[in-house]
């Protein structure tokens, strides 16, 4: 009989006792979250960046991760694009009942081995279970904290007219592996793209002080946050089409499934504003680090306004919209 | 030819002011994704069609098909497009967020898979698109009956293009001096499936392709004819459309199906447009065994103007719906809903 998450794993009382202590401590466990006290008692100096995060990714496992793993690095990454080393993290799991034990200590193993990668500690934690039919297999929520050093913090640089814009890599791989994970289609390089960005940002930060906004392009994708600065900051974008890396499977996958790899979900890069005086030492910096070694400056701010405009390929210009709908394809 | 020489033909050659329609909704995409009307001279002016089959579906088929889930318990199967289009009453979004099922497919031959594995539930495939799709879900309705299953009911919303462009052409002045015929219709049908079409009129007809080089090769032609002043129907997708269409395709299709009138969105119902069910297929006819209220079937939608949008007559702006009770999130008429529709994109951005 296989053993699976029951409702009474949820309960409370000794089953839950005993899948905390003896499955996820076994994983996450550290002198802080041992101790089983309602809240984690840290000492932290500085100014914090906190932040939470869902996870809800189907299906669990995919190519290049698995829901443990991006639950982790998609709350490191929150962290990271403001310039915040991680230090801390808590975890509230759903599950749902009959769910695999298999497959939530293999989730487990790849939290802890993401937990380890980044220098963080997982301190305090919830568990619930909902009955079957009521959730998706496992759901996870992360909340992390993260110390911001003096100076090196991008938040409340101005941004002007001129500024380049810079994306770390290729544009789209995660949502877009997700979509081809569901309909079953597998390739060799059909891959998500999560990583953790700390050991990129943190190191930018401290050679440029030229960077004047980040952010990591996940839902709704680099498009969405190119009309989030725009809209934010009241200034107008253009990129250029030619100069967005995409990897030859994104665009076929694109074509065929009827989705713009510019709204399509990103889980290892970041879309960066900065001084175009900074360019050189920012770009040399890039591509010389495991995560950017594709980074390509893709447009600038073009001064005043609210909009974000394409170059198109063919040298005509035109509006990229926010992304308004469900990312579904097309079926003519 | 590449791009530029395409170009500069054109340029060469048009003089008159002219409006274009393009029909298909996946033209319309390309248009605005490679910013073509940029490239052309000011004097030609490319207006949108109806757009995708999507678009054009009616608020009271959508009404229907919710109608259906929630009366008889019936989960809905269908492409992922048709969610968002709003009814009177809500989306199909708007039903699955209530509770009912609404499954979304890229294969409407899934839909076979999913019957057989839940034989106590019973499921409604919505067959949607044009020419396009029709025959893939005529193999799936002549699979479905091979099969026996029981428990998968089907409704018919497939429209047919060249009824609709006619009905379209039928409804007054026109101002559309040539017309971007669809590529992948017309690899169904056949240059020849326009010929009716094209007597009647004769009005410039060229059929194009969707690659950027395509669609200017096409315009050049359709410019060239505009120009002479001789009006022809013109196959320029050579590469994919036949004379004749795919004959397999359309056996399939009108094995299954025959024509019947169909109701679209902001144009009303039009005669012959659709394709319905034919007798062999009748067990699965959802229409037949859960009929749609007449009184629920609006025979034309008297305000919006969308028609005439299309034929080039008015401007979305001169429309007494525009932006007050038809927007983006509540369209009334098809050129509202896709967000590269004439209507929407003058909502979003002016004009511009």
């Amino acid at each position: 009989m296989e053993d699976i998450i029951l409702l009474s794993h949820g309960n409370g009382g000794e089953a839950t006792r005993k899948l905390i202590e003896e499955e996820i401590l076994k994983y996450l466990g550290n002198e802080i979250l041992e101790e089983l006290l309602d809240s984690a008692l840290i000492d932290i100096k500085g100014k914090i960046a906190f932040t939470t995060d869902s996870f809800v990714v189907s299906p669990i496992f995919f190519k290049g991760g698995d829901i443990g793993k991006l639950s982790i690095y998609g709350t490191i990454n929150d962290l990271s694009v403001m310039g915040a080393k991680p230090l801390y993290v808590s975890v509230g799991f759903i599950l749902e009942e009959g769910l695999s034990l298999k497959e939530f200590r293999k989730i487990l193993e790849s939290m802890r081995s993401a937990v380890e990668e980044c220098g963080v500690k997982v301190v305090t934690g919830d568990t619930k279970v909902v009955e079957k039919g009521k959730g998706d297999k496992i759901y996870i929520n992360t909340t992390g904290i993260g110390i911001i050093e003096d100076g090196i913090s991008w938040h409340g640089r101005r941004i002007e007219e001129g500024d380049i814009i810079i994306i770390n890599g290729e544009v789209g791989e995660h949502g877009l592996s997700i979509m081809l994970e569901r309909l079953g289609i597998k390739t060799e390089e059909i891959e998500s793209d999560l990583a953790p960005l700390h050991n990129l940002t943190l190191p930018l930060l401290k050679i440029s002080n030229g960077i004047k906004f980040m952010r990591d392009p996940t839902r709704g994708g680099v498009a969405s946050v190119l009309n989030e600065i725009a809209q934010k900051y009241n200034v107008e974008i253009e990129i250029d089409e030619d100069k967005i890396p995409v990897k030859p499977w994104v665009k076929n996958a694109s074509e065929i499934l009827g989705i713009d790899p510019l709204y399509s979900a990103n889980e290892g890069k970041i879309v960066i504003v900065a001084d175009k005086k900074e360019e050189k030492k920012i770009m040399e910096f890039l591509r010389n680090h495991p995560l950017g070694q594709k980074a390509q400056i893709i447009g600038e701010i073009k001064g005043k306004g609210k909009r974000v405009y394409l170059k198109t390929k063919m040298g005509t210009k035109r509006i990229l919209d926010p992304l308004k709908k469900d990312l579904l394809p097309r079926i003519c | 030819m590449d791009i530029r020489e395409l170009v500069e033909r054109i340029k060469k050659i048009s003089k008159k002011e002219i409006n274009i329609m393009e029909f298909c909704g996946t033209h319309t995409h390309e248009i605005f994704r490679y910013g073509i009307r940029q490239l052309l001279p000011e004097n030609i002016h490319l207006l949108s069609g109806p757009g995708c089959p999507v678009c054009v579906t009616s608020e009271e088929d959508i009404d229907y098909i919710i109608e259906l889930a929630q009366n008889y318990d019936l989960s809905i199967i269908t492409f992922g497009d048709l969610v968002n289009v709003p009814g009177n009453n809500g989306s199909l979004n708007y039903l699955r967020a209530k509770g009912k099922e609404v499954i979304v497919v890229y294969s409407p031959l899934e839909s076979i898979n999913i019957a057989k594995q839940n034989p106590n539930k019973k499921y409604l495939l919505i067959g949607i698109g044009f020419e396009t799709t029709a025959p893939n879900l005529a193999f799936t309705l002549i699979k479905a009956k091979e099969e026996n299953i029981k428990n998968l009911y089907f409704l018919s919303l497939h429209k047919l293009t060249p009824p609709a462009m006619k009905a379209i052409l039928d409804m007054g002045e026109i101002k559309i001096d040539g017309i971007i015929g669809p590529g992948h219709v017309s690899t169904i049908i056949g240059r020849k499936g326009w010929e009716g079409l094209f007597n009647e009129y004769k009005i410039p007809f060229v059929i194009m392709g969707f690659k950027p080089e395509e669609i200017l090769y096409g315009i050049y032609h359709l410019v060239k004819i505009i120009e002479e002043e001789k009006p022809a129907l013109i196959n320029a997708y050579e590469k994919s459309v036949k004379e004749e269409g795919n004959k397999s395709a359309l056996e399939y299709m009108y094995k299954v199906f025959k024509k019947g009138s169909a109701s679209w969105r902001g144009l009303g119902i039009i005669e012959d447009s659709g394709l319905i069910l034919n007798e062999t297929f009748e067990e699965f006819d959802i229409r037949k065994i859960y009929p749609q209220k007449t009184k629920s079937i609006k025979l034309k939608n008297n305000y919006c103007r969308c028609g005439e949008v299309l034929r080039g007559v008015i401007k979305p702006t001169d429309c007494p719906l525009f932006g007050k009770s038809c927007t983006p999130e509540s369209p009334k008429g098809p050129c509202m809903v896709s967000s590269e529709g004439t209507c929407s994109a003058y909502y979003l951005y002016g004009g511009e």
